[in-house]
């Protein structure tokens, strides 16, 4: 039985719907408490980066399976003004609004696997995977 | 929602219990120098035992919370940041540069107590 949950955000209450969805899954999959946090702040730092940038935006949240491994897999996707230079927005330390956010380099450091397609006046799709041990 | 703010003495304290949103995050942060203001504190330690996440927007609060108090005169001491927060902070790359902090409010407050003497 695969579990999704999708919540809208279009306001700061959706960040933190998001992150309770998410951290009620991780526990649901048997992550421990730091991995539970890393899972949480990922999304958190994700669905406000949809808020801030997009405005609104979708968080999905759902268990994956492969070669035997389970996983907690996170999408955010919104149709907001897309990132100009995928390859600047990677870097430690870069930022457009004024270092509110930790950027998705912390992110990519929080998951194991991390992939964002983005295409400008169109949006952006990240994806994020944290794997059991 | 609204975090309640405790005074002893010249202090401050502070448990946080409840799930942070960025409202209450930033209502959080005028409260508490609200009170300093009012109550002509000297020392404040906010305990984030029962705080489960800390993402960037909530540790630059927090962190300015620290920076604004100096501002006003009062030290602030963060305690019992749990292990789980205290490494994705650090996996996130986030430094509470020159926060001090304690294990739990008991050295706290000692900790204050040694900072407002030294």
């Amino acid at each position: 039985m695969q579990v999704q949950t999708h919540v809208d955000i279009h306001s700061e209450w959706g960040i933190v719907a998001a992150r309770q969805a998410g951290r009620k899954l991780a526990r649901e999959i048997g992550f421990g408490s730091v991995d539970q946090a890393r899972i949480t702040t990922a999304i958190s730092e994700l669905a406000r980066n949809i808020y801030l940038y997009a405005n609104k935006g979708q968080i999905q949240i759902e268990e994956v399976t492969s070669s035997g491994k389970r996983g907690v897999k996170i999408i955010a996707v919104d149709e907001g003004p897309g990132i100009k230079d995928l390859r600047r927005v990677m870097e430690d330390g870069f930022t457009t609004s004024g270092g509110l956010g930790a950027g998705l380099p912390g992110v990519k450091r929080l998951m194991d696997d991390f992939n964002i397609d983005s295409e400008l006046d169109a949006g952006t799709s990240i994806t994020a995977i944290k794997w059991l041990r | 929602m609204r975090i309640p703010i405790l005074k002893l003495h010249d202090y401050l304290l502070i448990s946080v219990q409840v799930e942070l949103d960025d409202q209450t995050a930033l209502q959080f942060q005028e409260d508490v120098l609200e009170k300093i203001h009012q109550e002509g504190s000297r020392g404040v330690v906010i305990d984030l035992t029962s705080v489960e996440m800390i993402d960037s927007f909530i540790a630059k609060v927090l962190g300015d919370v620290v920076d604004m108090s100096n501002l006003m005169g009062a030290k602030v001491v963060l305690t019992g940041i749990q292990p789980a927060v205290a490494i994705t902070l650090i996996d996130m790359g986030i430094v509470l540069d020159e926060v001090p902090t304690a294990l739990d409010l008991e050295q706290g407050l000692e900790r204050l107590q040694l900072e407002l003497e030294g």
